[in-house]
C-alpha cells in the first residue's frame, strides 16, 4: 500500500513543471493547479433589503439613502479587478444574491454581467440567477430582470402559510408568492427554484406536509428546503428566549425532513444535495460548483470567493471575504479596485477539506476522479479505506465507499455533520502519516 | 550579638505561664475572642477593627473558621505580677480535630466558648471531649450575652446537663463588646494550673506544628517541656537524630518576637536551618545535642478519611498544579498524595482528607492562594478487604488491604470480607426535627447509639453512621430539613463488616473504567440508576443509540437510553460562505480528538466531569 502511494507520488510530482523532486512534497501538489484553473462562477452579492425578517443574520441593510449608480460602479469595478487578479478567463454561472438582489435595478444586472462579458468568455447558455424576493413589485421587474440577462429565479417563498409569514417578518404574503411562481415561469420556464422553510415556530409535522402538497402543484423544478435555525442576535432568537414562540424539537424537524424527502421524491423530483430538489435535470449549475470545489469569485459587500491569484503569481487557492459594510466596500472599492478584507490561504489540507465537506453533501457524493484532481497523491480508498471509523459508518450503512467514490447513503446525508468530523479526522491522520500537514486550516492569515 | 528589642523571657518562671487554648463550635465567637484577649493585653492595638486576627489565611476569613493553629503570647498584669499567657488558637472542625489535639497537647487548661443563643452545637461536643480526655481544665465561656434572644441561664444548664460542669463555673462574656473578657483572664491564671515543666532539667521540647518558609526553612513551633534553648545552641532532632544549629528563636504575639533564650514552660518558634518540611515532623522531641533525653511521646499520625481524584482542567496545566499541591501539603501533612490517572480526565491525583470540610478548605486554598483550576471527583472512602486468596495474600503482603481507588476492588471470590470506616456521628437540634433527622439518619444506615434532652426542647443524638453515607450530601440535608437548626459533626469509629459491590457501567457494552463505584448492596439500585441518568444528561446524542447500563457483575440492574440523532445536517451553505462551516466542522473534529472513545460513542470529557465531579 505504501508503495503505491510513493510511486503515484513521484509519478505525479515528476509531472510538475517548476518542481524538482527534492521540494518539499505539499509546495509541489499546490503548484500544479487543478484543471479548469481558469474557470470559476461568480457571486454578486446585493446587501440592501427593504425590511428585516425576524430570523435572519445575514449581511444585510436597510440602506438610509441608496445610490444605485454608485453600487453599480463598484459591482462592475471589483469584478473586473477580480477577474483579472484570478486570470479566470471563463465564467461558468452567475448568482444575484444577498440581501434582496430583487431590488437592484435590472440595468445594474446589466451592467454586472456586460464587465463579466467583456473580461471573460460567458456561453450563451450560462446560468444567470437571481434571487427574488415575491412582493408585487419584485414581480413587477422580473421581465426587466430577463432582459437584463437572468435566466434563472431563485425565489423565497419560504412558506405557504400567511401566519408563518408574519411570524417570520416578511413583507410578502402566500398570493404574492404564487403569483410571482407563476410569472417567473412564464419568464424561464423550468428555470425557477423556490426557497421554502421548515421547522417554523409553532409548525407541526402535518401543517409541514400539507403545506408542501400546496406547494407542489404550483412549483417548477427546482426546490430548496432549508431548516430555520435560531440565530443569536435575531428578534426571533429573542422571542422564543422571552418563551413567546416555541421552535419544534430535533425528533420533529427530523420527522419533518425524512418526510419532505418522501413526498418530494414521490412527485418526481430528485434530490440531488442536503438541501436541494429537482425534476428534469433543472439543477443549479451554479450551486453544483461550490459542492464540487469549482473556483469563484465573490463580488460585493460580505461576498465569500475561492480562486488562486494568479495574476500575482498566487499558486494556492485562497478563502477570500469582501468588506461586510456597503458603505466601507464600496470606499475600497473605489479606492483600491476591490474590497477583499480578508484573505486565507488554502493550503493543500485545506481544499482537500472543502472538497470533503461540500462534496458529501450531495447525493453523488465525490467520484474518484474528481477527488484526484485535487488529490493526485492518494486516492479515496487509500485515504479512507483502511480506518474502522469509515468501515464502521459503512456497515451502520450510512457511507458508501466504492470504485465510484465516497457518497452518503440516504439516512447518512441526513446525519451527515455528525459523519464528517470523523472523516475530516482520518484525512488528517492519512496526511499526517505521509508528512504532508504543514499548517492548519485557520493559522495562514494573509492581510 | 544582643537583638536590641529582644525579649528577655528569663522574666516568666513556670509558676507565671499560662498555656490555653479556646475550643468552639464554628461562629461561637473563638476568634472575636481571641482579638480581643490580644488587644487588651497589648498585643494588637485596640483599633475597633480587628478581625480575627489569627486566621491568616483568606479561606479563614471568609468562612470564619480556624484552619491552621497560630500561638500568641500574652503579657497580663495580674495582682502585681506579670504573667505570660500563650493562645494557642485551634481549629473549630473536627476535621481538623488533629491540629487541635496537637496544640492540646502543648496546653494545660482551655476556653470551651459557647454561644448564649445557640446553646451547645455538636462541635461544642467534640471538642470538650477532646479537652477531657487529654486532662485539661476547662473553663466554660458563654459569649454573645449581648444578643437580644441570649439566654445564658439555659446554655448553662446545658453545660451542666451534658458536662458536669457547675454552672457557677460559666463565665459570661461578649467577646464582641468585650464584656468580662478581663474577668476571661483573671480565670485563666486562676483556674488553669502552670506547666508542669522545670527550668533546671534538660532541655526538652514538642513540636506541636511547623510551617514551611521558602527562604528560611522549616519554622517550629514548640512547647517546651524542660530547661531551656538559647541561639547557637546544637539541638537534636530524636526522630531523625540530626543536629542542627538553632539560628533564631523567639515568641509569637502573633508575629515573631525573636529572643536569647526560651525557658521551660514557654511556647514559640525555633529556626534551625531545616531545609525540608519532613526535618520537623509534628510530634518530633527536639533535645540539646549534649544532653540527650527520651522523647516525649509523639502523635499518630493523621488518617485521612476521604479521598478524591483531583485534574487539572486543563491538562496543560499539570506541572503547575503539581507545584501547588506540593507547596500547600508541605503545611498540612494531613492530606495524603497519590498519582492517579484517568483515561478520561487525564493525569491527576489521589488525594486523602481528613474529612469533607478538608477537602473543601484545600481544594479553596488552591484556587484562592495558588490560582489553580481543578475538577475534584466525588468523594469516596477507603474500604477495607481481608483476602481469602493466599495468592493474591502473597502478592499484597498482608491479609487486610485498603481500597481507595474502585478500579482495584478484589473480587468477592477472593475475599472473606469487605469493611468499611464508620463514624460516630453526633447532632444537637430542636426537638421540633428529630423525627425527620431520625428517618435521616435511617436511611444513611444510621444506627442510633444514645439520644437525651440537653434542656427542655433541644436534642443531642449519636449515631454510627457508615462514613460513606455521609461524605457526600448528608450535611446539606440536615441543615435544610432543619432549617438550619441542627448541627452535626463526627469522629472515627473504626471498621465494620460490610456487604459491599462494585458497580460497573457500561456504554453500549463497554465498561467505563473510570466510573466504577463501589456501594453498599441496599444502594446498588439507587445508585446504579441516578448514575445512568446522570449520564443520559451529560453524553450528547449521537448517531447510533447508545444504551447505558449499570452491571453488578454480569447483572444488570439499571439501563437508560440515548436515542441516536434521526438528522444532523445544516440546511444550507449560503453564497459560497462556507468558512464559518469548516471552522465549526475543524472544531468538532479537534473536539472529537480529545474525547474518550468507548465502542463507537464518543464521550466528551464534560460530559465526564458532569458526572464524576463532586456537586
Amino acid at each position: 500500500m505504501k508503495l503505491i502511494c510513493r510511486y503515484f507520488l513521484k509519478k505525479h510530482v515528476l509531472e510538475c513543471k517548476r518542481t524538482s523532486i527534492g521540494d518539499i512534497l505539499l509546495r509541489s501538489v499546490a503548484t500544479c493547479l487543478p484543471p479548469h484553473a481558469d474557470k470559476a462562477s461568480l457571486y454578486v452579492h446585493w446587501p440592501y433589503c427593504l425590511k428585516l425578517c425576524s430570523y435572519c443574520n445575514f449581511n444585510k441593510y436597510i440602506p438610509r439613502s441608496q445610490n444605485h449608480a454608485v453600487m453599480t460602479e463598484c459591482l462592475q469595478k471589483e469584478t473586473e479587478t477580480l477577474l483579472q487578479l484570478s486570470q479566470i478567463s471563463r465564467i461558468s454561472s452567475v448568482f444575484f444574491g444577498g440581501g434582496t438582489p430583487s431590488l437592484a435595478q435590472p440595468s445594474t444586472i446589466a451592467a454586472v454581467l456586460k464587465t463579466v462579458s467583456k473580461h471573460a468568455h460567458v456561453s450563451d447558455d450560462a446560468e444567470v440567477t437571481l434571487e427574488v424576493n415575491p412582493t408585487p413589485s419584485g414581480r413587477a421587474s422580473l421581465r426587466d430582470f430577463t432582459l437584463a440577462g437572468v435566466n434563472r429565479f431563485s425565489i423565497g417563498i419560504q412558506s405557504l402559510n400567511d401566519d408563518y409569514l408574519r411570524t417570520l417578518g416578511r413583507d410578502h404574503d402566500s398570493q404574492h408568492a404564487l403569483q410571482t411562481v407563476s410569472e417567473a415561469r412564464m419568464l424561464c420556464p423550468g428555470r425557477v427554484s423556490v426557497d421554502v422553510m421548515f421547522a417554523l415556530p409553532g409548525q407541526s409535522v402535518k401543517s409541514w406536509e400539507s403545506e408542501l402538497k400546496k406547494l407542489l402543484p404550483v412549483c417548477d423544478d427546482h426546490v430548496s428546503l432549508y431548516q430555520l435555525t435560531l440565530e443569536r442576535g435575531t428578534r426571533l432568537f429573542k422571542q422564543v428566549e422571552r418563551g413567546e414562540l416555541s421552535m419544534p424539537g430535533d425528533d420533529v424537524t427530523a420527522v419533518m425532513y425524512q418526510s419532505a424527502r418522501e413526498v418530494l421524491e414521490q412527485a418526481g423530483f430528485l434530490q440531488y444535495e442536503v438541501s436541494n430538489f429537482s425534476k428534469n435535470n433543472a439543477v443549479s449549475q451554479h450551486n453544483l460548483g461550490y459542492w464540487r470545489g469549482q473556483q469563484y469569485i465573490g463580488v460585493g459587500p460580505g461576498a465569500h470567493g475561492r480562486f488562486v491569484p494568479r495574476a500575482v503569481g498566487g499558486d494556492q487557492r485562497e478563502a477570500r471575504t469582501q468588506a461586510l459594510e456597503p458603505d466601507v466596500w464600496i470606499r475600497e472599492v473605489q479606492r483600491q479596485g476591490h474590497g477583499t478584507r480578508r484573505r486565507i490561504q488554502l493550503d493543500h489540507h485545506g481544499l482537500l477539506e472543502e472538497v470533503l465537506v461540500m462534496g458529501l453533501r450531495m447525493n453523488e457524493g465525490i467520484n474518484q476522479q474528481h477527488w484526484m484532481l485535487f488529490s493526485p497523491e492518494a486516492d479515496l480508498y487509500q485515504i479512507f479505506g483502511m480506518s474502522d471509523n469509515i468501515q464502521e459508518l459503512q456497515s451502520e450503512g450510512l457511507l458508501i465507499l466504492d470504485d465510484r467514490g465516497l457518497r452518503c447513503s440516504w439516512e447518512g446525508l441526513a446525519l451527515l455533520d455528525s459523519i464528517l468530523p470523523t472523516m475530516l479526522l482520518e484525512l488528517e491522520k492519512f496526511l499526517q502519516s505521509r508528512g504532508m500537514i504543514k499548517t492548519r486550516y485557520d493559522n495562514k492569515k494573509l492581510t | 550579638m544582643k537583638l536590641k528589642d529582644s525579649l528577655d523571657m528569663s522574666k516568666f518562671p513556670v509558676e507565671r505561664i499560662r498555656n490555653f487554648s479556646i475550643i468552639a463550635h464554628i461562629d461561637h465567637g473563638k476568634s472575636t475572642l481571641a482579638d480581643r484577649l490580644l488587644e487588651m493585653t497589648g498585643a494588637i492595638a485596640t483599633t475597633g477593627n480587628n478581625k480575627q486576627v489569627l486566621d491568616k489565611l483568606q479561606v479563614e476569613r471568609e468562612r470564619g473558621i480556624t484552619v491552621k493553629a497560630q500561638t500568641a503570647s500574652l503579657f497580663y498584669q495580674h495582682e502585681g505580677q506579670t504573667y505570660l499567657l500563650n493562645l494557642i488558637d485551634t481549629p473549630g472542625h473536627v476535621d481538623f480535630s488533629y491540629e487541635v489535639s496537637r496544640s492540646i497537647s502543648a496546653c494545660q487548661g482551655v476556653l470551651l466558648i459557647v454561644d448564649a443563643n445557640q446553646g451547645i452545637q455538636a462541635q461544642t461536643v467534640a471538642n470538650f471531649y477532646l479537652a477531657f480526655e487529654a486532662q485539661l481544665t476547662i473553663i466554660p465561656v458563654i459569649n454573645k450575652i449581648d444578643l437580644k434572644n441570649a439566654d445564658p441561664e439555659r446554655v448553662e444548664k446545658q453545660i451542666e446537663k451534658v458536662f458536669d460542669i457547675p454552672k457557677e463555673e460559666c463565665i459570661r462574656i461578649s467577646a464582641k463588646l468585650g464584656t468580662n473578657v478581663d474577668q476571661v483572664l483573671q480565670e485563666v491564671v486562676k483556674r488553669i494550673p502552670p506547666p508542669s515543666a522545670r527550668v533546671d532539667e534538660p532541655f526538652k521540647a514538642l513540636v506541636f506544628d511547623s510551617t514551611f518558609d521558602h527562604y528560611r526553612g522549616v519554622v517550629a513551633s514548640v512547647a517546651l517541656f524542660g530547661g531551656c534553648v538559647s541561639r547557637g545552641d546544637k539541638i537534636v532532632s530524636a526522630y531523625l537524630g540530626k543536629t542542627y544549629e538553632v539560628n533564631e528563636l523567639g515568641v509569637l504575639r502573633p508575629d515573631e518576637h525573636p529572643t536569647e533564650t526560651l525557658y521551660a514552660g514557654q511556647v514559640g518558634y525555633v529556626i534551625a536551618g531545616m531545609k525540608e518540611v519532613k526535618e520537623a515532623q509534628i510530634g518530633d522531641t527536639l533535645y540539646l545535642q549534649k544532653q540527650p533525653v527520651e522523647a516525649l511521646l509523639g502523635f499518630k499520625p493523621a488518617k485521612p478519611m476521604v479521598f478524591a481524584g483531583m485534574y487539572p482542567v486543563d491538562q496543560s496545566e499539570y506541572s503547575a498544579l503539581h507545584s501547588a499541591v506540593e507547596k500547600l501539603t508541605l503545611n498540612d501533612s494531613s492530606v495524603s498524595v497519590q498519582r492517579d490517572s484517568s483515561l478520561a480526565l487525564g493525569a491527576g491525583w489521589r488525594l486523602g482528607f481528613l474529612g469533607l470540610l478538608h477537602m473543601e478548605v484545600f481544594n479553596q486554598r488552591l484556587e484562592q492562594e495558588y490560582n489553580a483550576s481543578v475538577i475534584i471527583t466525588a468523594p469516596t472512602v477507603p474500604y477495607k478487604a481481608v483476602l481469602s486468596s493466599a495468592k493474591l495474600i502473597k502478592e499484597h503482603g498482608t491479609e487486610t488491604i485498603t481500597i481507595i481507588n474502585p478500579a482495584h476492588f478484589p473480587e468477592r471470590s477472593q475475599v472473606t470480607e469487605f469493611l468499611e470506616p464508620m463514624v460516630m456521628g453526633t447532632i444537637i437540634a430542636p426537638d421540633d426535627f428529630t423525627g425527620k433527622i431520625m428517618s435521616l439518619c435511617q436511611s444513611r444506615r444510621g444506627v442510633q447509639k444514645n439520644m437525651f434532652y440537653i434542656d427542655d426542647h433541644r436534642v443531642i443524638m449519636k449515631y454510627i453512621f457508615p462514613l460513606n453515607e455521609i461524605v457526600v450530601d448528608f450535611y446539606d440535608q440536615l441543615k435544610s430539613m432543619s432549617s438550619g437548626y441542627a448541627s452535626f459533626d463526627y469522629e472515627d469509629a473504626g471498621y465494620e463488616t460490610a456487604e459491599l459491590i462494585k458497580i460497573d457501567f457500561l456504554l453500549n457494552g463497554r465498561p467505563v473504567e473510570e466510573l466504577t463505584t463501589i456501594v453498599h448492596k441496599e444502594r446498588a439500585y439507587s445508585s446504579g440508576k441516578a448514575m445512568c441518568e446522570r449520564l443520559q444528561e451529560s453524553i450528547p446524542r449521537q448517531m447510533f443509540e447508545i444504551a447505558i447500563q449499570a452491571a453488578v457483575g454480569s447483572k444488570i440492574i439499571a439501563r437508560e437510553t440515548i436515542k441516536a440523532y434521526r438528522k444532523n445536517v445544516l440546511a444550507k451553505c449560503y453564497g459560497g460562505d462556507i468558512t464559518r462551516k469548516m471552522k465549526l466542522l475543524k472544531k468538532q473534529s479537534e473536539g472529537k480528538k480529545k474525547m474518550r472513545r468507548i465502542g463507537n460513542i464518543d464521550v466528551p470529557k464534560d460530559a465526564f466531569i458532569n458526572v464524576l465531579k463532586r456537586k
